[in-house]
C-alpha cells in the first residue's frame, strides 16, 4: 500500500511559482546586483529567511543570493588578524583547523544547531539576523570583532560588530557585511552555552571568554539575555589583575568564584531599592539565569586558564 | 529478546539466498510503505493538488475570550482573487460540533473562548491571497477578562452556556476514617504537551456533483469526522465521503476540525475543489493538547509502607469545550492510584473550562498526568519510611484479581510486581569514566557547558497503567473485509494507518490465517463500514480481531469444499507456504488449486465485551484492558545548571503477546521519547491564555541527543484470555511512565521535590553547594 492514488483529477505536485534570483559571483557584483533592484533582499544560508517565507511573513521581490561568493566563503590573514568571510558557514568554521586559529568562535559554530543548521547557516547570517541568542555574536563582541562592509562602486568601511548589534551604526540600503576582522590572540578561548536539553537548542544564556595575553587582559561577553551580548567590563578588568599572567596563568579558585558572581551580577543587576527603601527580590526564574552566568563564567574562565 | 536474536541468525544462517521474507505472526514484518516514507515520495495531505483549486485560509481569534460586535467581510469579499468568505452565518447546518458533547461553534459568532478559536474563512485562488483576505475580515471585539486559572473557574463567571464544570468524579471507595501511621502529601502540576506531528494540519475538499463533497484528510477517526462534518452542512452523511490521505504522525485524535469543517463548506460554497495547509503556527493553535493538571495528594501507610488509604484531588484544564475531557477525567480518576493495592480511595476529579487552549486526547490521556503525581508520592513515602523506593513500591504492587478503586476486578494479566524486579535487577550503566573525558556527554549535551564535577547521576522508578480501548460504555466496534482471488488477499478496514503499523499487523494476521504472502490492505474512505478512532490501542484489538475473523471465514470457505470431499472437518486441515496439507499429511494441495478461479469474500466484526459508566461515586466496570509498564531512570544532571540527561531507561512491560517484535519496540521506544519531552521540554506555554512561541523551536521536541538508551529488559507474554491473539497495546503505557520514571531519578539525584513536569532547570538545581 506504498502509493495511496486520490480521486481522478489529483495530483501530488503543485506548480512552483517563479522568483526572480540573482546569483552573483563576488562581492561587488551582489552590491550592484542590490542596487538595481532595491526590493531584493540578500539571501546567504537562508536559515532564518526561508522560514518567514515559508511561513508567509516575508515575500521577497527577488532575492540575491550570496551562495557563489567564493571570495567570502573563505579567510585570509591581515596583519595579526583573520579575516572572515561572511560566507563562511557554522559547519566549516567548527572543523580543527579553523578551531586552532578561534577557538571559542568554532565552539560556537559546533553549538549552533542541528548539522543542517550549521551546513547551511553562516557567520554574516548570524550578524545580520541579530537574534539575542546567536550563538556567535557572544564571541565577537569578547574578541571585539569589526565588520567590512561593502557598499556600491568598491567602497568599503569599517565598523565595531557592537556598533552594529546595538544599532548605533546601520546598514545602508545596498550594503552587505563582507567580511569580518578578528584579531588571532594565540591564546586559549572558550565558548559556553547553557539550554534546557541535551540535544540543540537555543541558549539561555552563554558566555564567551577569550585570553589577551599580549596585554594580559581576560575578555568576556554574556549573550542570550538581553537584546545583544553584553560586556561585564569592571569585571574584565578585575580578574585580569588577579591572573599570575608570568606562572602559567595561575589563579586562585575563590577568584574564579567570585569572577562568575561579579559577571553575573554585572550582566543582571539587584533590582533598585524603591523610594521607601524596601528591596524586592528578582523572581525565581531571573535567579536562576543569574546562577546559569554565574555558573557559566566561572566554568569559562576556569577552562580558559587551565 | 536474545533468544529471538538468535532464532533469528540461525534462521539466516540456514535460509538459501535469496533472504526469505518474514511473514506471519510474530515474524518483523517490515511495513509495506517504509521506503516510499524514507525516500520521501510518499504522498501525505499536504502534498495533494487538483486542477483549478482554490486555497483556503482561516481567520482565528488573537484573544483568548473577547465578545465579537461585529463581522465585516466586505473587504475581504471585494479582493482580487478571492472566491468566498465564510462565518458563523453560512454554516447551514448545526452550528456546534465537537467530540462526546457538541459545544464548540465551528465558527465564533458572539463569543471567542481560546486563542486561536475560527471566526471566519477565505477561498482563494492563491494561498497568499487567502491569507490577506482573511487578515482584511473586520472583526471588532469587546475583550473580556481570560479564566486561566482552572481553580478559579468553578467561581468564575460560566464562559460557556453549558457552565463551567465538565465533569466532576467523587470516587468513594473503602472506609473514609482509615488512617494510616504514615502520611505523605504533595501537590503537583503537569504541563500542557502538543501532540507536535511532524506534518501539519492539511487537508483538500472536493465538491461532487450531487452536492456533496469529499473530504481528503490525514483523519484517524475518519466515520466520526464525516458524520460531524455532514450534520455542519446539513446534508445526510452519504453525501459527505471522507478519503484518509498520508497521516503524517498523529499521537492523538490527528485533526483539527477547525479547519477540517471550513474546507467543506468553501469547496460546497465554491463548487471547486478547496486546499488548506495549516502553518506550524496554526498547528499549534487549533488542535487539541494534553491536559494541564493540577493534582493534591494525601497517602497513607502504615510502618511497613503499605498502603491504607490514598486521598486525591485532580484537576484537569480542558480549555474552552469539553472535547475528549470527560474520558480523560475518568482514566485520571480510575488510576488516580496507580498499580498498586489501595483498601480505601477517596479521589475528586474535576475537568473544567478555562479560556487556555483547548485540551483532548493526547495518548495515555489521564493516566499520564496522575502517574508522575503518585509516583512522586511513593517517592516521598520510601524516603519518608527509609525504605529502597523499588522496595516499597514491590509491597505494595497489584496482580491479577486485586481491585481498582473504581471496584472494577483486575482479570486481565497484572504483573506489576515481575516487571518491577526485571528493571530492577537489569545491571546499571557504566559511568563513562573509562573513556577520554572530551567524549562524555554530559547533560547539556556535545559543546554544552556540562562540567563533570557537578553531575550527580540519580536512578528513579516509575509504574503506570493505562486502559485499552474505550471506557465506560462506548460501542468499541469495528468491522474488516478480507478478500482473496488469484492468490493474492486483499484487507478492506477503514482503520486508519497512522504510523503504528496496523496495515503490517492486518498483513500478518491474514498471512497467518490464509497462508498467503501477498497480501495488501486497501486505502481507507468512508464507504467502508466504520473502524473507530485510532487510539487507545483499539485498533490492534478490535480491528485485527475483525480482520483475524474475516480471514477464518474465509479459511472456512476455502477448506470447506476439500473437507468435504475428503470427510473430515477443516480443522484438520491447515496451510502454510501457499499449501494446504491434511494432519496426517496424506492430502496435499496449493491454494491457488483450491480457489479454482474463485473469488472469496468474508466481513465480519469485533466487539469486545460491554463497559459501563462510572457511577455518582465513581465506581463500576468501565474498562475493557489494561496494560502496565514499569520503568527504571537513570539521569545526569548538571546540579548547578539545573540541565538534566536522561541516560538510560531500561524498561519492562506487560504485551500480552509479540505479534511484530521490531513494530512493537518501535512503538515502546517512540512512546517513552515522548515521554522524556514531556519530562523535560515539551510545555505549550500561554500567558494570560494567549499562546507564546506556537513552533518548534519555542516547543522543544525531544532530538536524537535528547533520547536515552533505550533498554527493553522484559516483555512479560502473557496473553490476556478476551483480546484477540491475546495481544495487548504497547504504544500508550511507556507515554504514561517513563515521565514520572525520570523526575523519580532526578529527584534522587538531587534530593529536591520535582513536583512539576516538565522539569525546570531551576527546580534541579541544589543549591548551597
Amino acid at each position: 500500500m506504498g502509493q495511496r492514488e486520490g480521486a481522478a483529477g489529483l495530483t501530488t505536485h503543485a506548480p512552483q511559482a517563479a522568483q526572480a534570483v540573482t546569483l552573483p559571483t563576488t562581492l561587488d557584483e551582489a552590491v550592484a546586483a542590490l542596487a538595481t533592484t532595491p526590493a531584493a533582499v540578500p539571501v546567504a544560508g537562508g536559515t532564518d529567511l526561508m522560514a518567514a517565507v515559508n511561513s508567509g511573513q516575508l515575500r521577497p521581490a527577488a532575492l540575491v543570493g550570496l551562495g557563489r561568493i567564493s571570495e567570502i566563503r573563505g579567510w585570509q590573514y591581515q596583519d595579526g588578524h583573520a579575516l572572515l568571510g561572511a560566507g563562511l558557514t557554522h559547519a566549516r568554521m567548527g572543523r580543527p583547523d579553523f578551531a586552532a586559529l578561534i577557538p571559542a568562535l568554532a565552539a560556537a559554530a559546533r553549538a549552533a544547531g542541528p548539522p543542517q543548521i550549521r551546513n547551511a547557516g553562516t557567520l554574516g547570517g548570524n550578524i545580520a539576523s541579530a537574534s539575542p541568542t546567536g550563538d556567535a555574536l557572544p564571541v565577537l563582541a569578547a574578541l571585539e570583532a569589526t565588520l567590512i562592509i561593502a557598499g556600491p562602486g568598491g567602497a568599503r568601511r569599517e565598523i565595531p560588530v557592537s556598533h552594529l548589534l546595538a544599532g548605533m551604526e546601520m546598514l545602508r540600503a545596498g550594503e552587505l557585511i563582507g567580511y569580518v576582522r578578528v584579531p588571532l590572540l594565540h591564546a586559549p578561548q572558550v565558548f559556553l552555552k547553557a539550554t534546557g536539553r541535551t540535544g540543540p537548542g537555543r541558549a539561555m544564556a552563554s558566555v564567551a571568554v577569550v585570553l589577551d595575553p599580549a596585554r594580559r587582559g581576560v575578555r568576556c561577553a554574556v549573550g542570550a539575555i538581553a537584546p545583544m551580548a553584553l560586556r561585564p567590563l569592571e569585571a574584565e578588568h578585575w580578574v585580569a589583575q588577579l591572573i599570575d599572567w608570568d606562572n602559567n596563568r595561575a589563579i586562585v579558585p575563590e577568584a574564579l568564584n567570585a569572577f562568575g558572581e561579579y559577571v553575573a551580577a554585572a550582566c543582571i543587576p539587584d533590582p533598585a531599592p524603591a523610594e521607601d527603601g524596601s528591596v524586592t527580590q528578582h523572581p525565581p526564574a531571573v535567579l536562576h539565569l543569574r546562577r546559569t552566568v554565574a555558573a557559566l563564567a566561572r566554568r569559562a574562565l576556569g577552562r580558559a586558564l587551565s | 529478546m536474545s533468544n529471538e536474536a538468535a532464532t533469528a541468525t540461525t534462521a539466516a544462517e540456514a535460509a538459501p539466498a535469496p533472504e526469505p521474507i518474514p511473514h506471519g505472526l510474530g515474524a518483523s514484518l517490515p511495513a509495506a510503505d517504509a521506503r516510499a516514507k524514507t525516500e520521501g515520495t510518499f504522498p501525505y495531505a499536504a502534498d495533494l493538488w487538483a486542477e483549478g483549486l482554490l486555497w483556503a485560509a482561516v481567520l482565528r481569534s488573537p484573544h483568548p475570550h473577547a465578545r465579537i460586535t461585529s463581522i465585516d467581510t466586505s473587504h475581504a469579499r471585494e479582493m482580487p482573487g478571492v472566491r468566498a468568505v465564510v462565518t458563523h452565518e453560512d454554516v447551514p447546518g448545526s452550528p456546534l460540533f465537537g467530540r462526546g458533547r457538541a459545544d464548540r461553534p465551528v465558527f465564533a459568532s458572539e463569543v471567542v473562548r481560546h486563542h486561536g478559536e475560527p471566526i471566519a474563512a477565505v477561498a482563494a485562488d492563491h494561498p497568499d491571497t487567502a491569507r490577506l483576505a482573511a487578515a482584511a475580515v473586520i472583526v471588532e471585539y469587546e475583550v473580556l477578562d481570560p479564566i486561566t486559572d482552572p481553580e478559579q473557574a468553578f467561581e468564575a463567571e460560566p464562559l460557556h452556556p453549558d457552565g463551567n464544570l465538565i465533569r466532576h468524579i467523587p470516587l468513594r471507595h473503602g472506609d473514609a476514617d482509615a488512617a494510616g501511621d504514615i502520611v505523605v502529601e504533595g501537590l503537583y502540576r503537569i504541563g500542557r504537551q502538543d501532540p507536535a506531528p511532524i506534518g501539519a494540519e492539511a487537508g483538500l475538499a472536493v465538491p461532487r456533483p450531487d452536492g456533496g463533497v469529499e473530504l481528503y484528510l490525514a483523519s484517524t477517526d475518519p466515520h466520526t469526522d464525516r458524520d460531524r462534518a455532514a450534520a455542519c452542512y446539513g446534508l445526510e452523511p452519504e453525501r459527505v465521503k471522507v478519503v484518509v490521505t498520508g497521516v503524517p504522525g498523529a499521537t492523538a485524535d490527528r485533526e483539527d476540525q477547525g479547519f477540517q469543517l471550513p474546507l467543506g463548506l468553501l469547496a460546497l460554497k465554491t463548487g471547486c475543489p478547496v486546499k488548506l495547509t495549516a502553518t506550524r503556527e496554526e498547528s499549534f493553535l487549533g488542535h487539541t493538547h494534553r491536559h494541564p493538571t493540577l493534582l493534591r495528594y494525601r497517602h497513607h501507610a502504615d510502618a511497613e509502607g503499605r498502603l491504607v488509604k490514598v486521598e486525591a484531588q485532580i484537576l484537569l484544564d480542558a480549555g474552552a469545550y469539553a472535547d475528549t475531557s470527560s474520558e480523560a477525567l475518568a482514566a485520571a480518576v480510575a488510576f488516580a492510584c496507580g498499580p498498586y493495592v489501595v483498601p480505601n480511595a477517596f479521589i475528586e476529579g474535576w475537568a473544567v473550562r478555562t479560556n487556555n487552549p483547548p485540551s483532548g486526547h493526547v495518548r495515555g490521556e489521564g493516566a499520564m498526568q496522575v502517574c508522575a503525581a503518585y509516583e512522586a508520592q511513593m517517592d516521598k513515602l520510601a524516603k519518608k519510611l527509609g525504605v529502597d523506593p523499588a522496595e516499597l513500591r514491590l509491597r505494595n504492587v497489584m496482580a491479577t484479581g486485586d481491585v481498582l478503586p473504581t471496584g472494577q476486578t483486575v482479570t486481565c494479566p497484572a504483573p506489576v510486581a515481575e516487571l518491577l524486579q526485571a528493571v530492577r535487577d537489569y545491571p546499571l550503566p557504566a559511568l563513562p569514566k573509562d573513556t577520554p573525558e572530551d567524549e562524555w556527554l554530559l547533560p547539556g549535551g556535545p559543546e554544552g557547558a556540562g562540567e563533570p564535577g557537578a553531575v550527580r547521576r540519580g536512578v528513579g522508578y516509575g509504574l503506570g497503567m493505562v486502559h485499552m480501548l474505550g471506557a465506560e460504555g462506548a460501542d468499541e466496534v469495528s468491522t474488516a473485509t478480507v478478500k482473496v482471488h488469484d492468490g493474492v488477499a486483499t484487507v478492506l478496514c477503514a482503520a486508519v494507518e497512522s504510523g503504528q503499523g496496523f496495515t503490517t499487523l492486518a498483513r500478518q494476521i491474514v498471512q497467518e490465517t490464509l497462508g498467503i504472502d501477498e497480501v495488501h490492505v486497501a486505502p481507507v474512505d468512508t464507504d467502508q463500514p466504520p473502524a473507530g478512532a485510532g487510539c487507545r490501542g483499539r485498533h490492534t484489538w478490535v480491528s485485527g480481531g475483525a480482520v483475524e475473523r474475516a480471514a477464518k471465514m474465509v479459511r472456512t470457505q476455502l477448506l470447506q469444499p476439500l473437507a468435504h470431499k475428503f470427510g473430515m472437518s477443516t480443522e484438520l486441515l491447515q496451510i502454510t507456504d501457499g499449501k494446504i496439507t491434511s494432519y496426517d499429511g496424506v492430502l496435499s494441495t496449493t491454494v491457488t488449486e483450491a480457489m479454482d478461479g474463485k473469488e472469496l469474500w468474508a466481513t465480519a466484526q469485533c466487539r469486545p465485551h460491554p463497559t459501563e459508566p462510572l457511577n455518582e461515586s465513581g465506581q463500576g466496570d468501565a474498562f475493557v484492558g489494561m496494560s502496565f509498564c514499569a520503568i527504571r531512570a537513570v539521569v545526569d544532571v548538571d546540579i548547578e545548571l539545573g540541565s538534566v540527561r536522561v541516560v538510560e531507561l531500561a524498561l519492562a512491560q506487560d504485551v500480552g503477546h509479540v505479534l511484530n517484535p521490531a513494530q512493537l519496540e518501535a512503538r515502546i521506544e517512540a512512546g517513552v521519547t515522548q515521554g522524556v519531552g514531556i519530562a523535560l521540554t515539551e510545555n505549550l506555554r500561554s500567558a494570560r491564555g494567549l499562546i507564546r512561541h506556537p513552533d518548534l523551536t519555542g516547543y522543544a521536541l525531544p532530538t536524537a541527543l535528547d533520547a536515552p538508551d533505550i533498554r527493553i529488559v522484559k516483555l512479560v507474554e502473557e496473553r490476556d484470555v478476551v483480546a484477540p491473539f491475546g495481544a495487548k497495546a504497547v504504544s500508550a503505557v511507556p507515554v504514561v511512565t517513563s515521565p514520572a520514571a525520570i523526575a523519580s531519578a532526578v529527584r534522587a539525584a538531587t534530593g529536591r521535590p520535582v513536583n512539576r513536569l516538565p522539569i525546570r532547570p531551576q527546580a534541579a538545581v541544589v543549591t548551597g553547594q
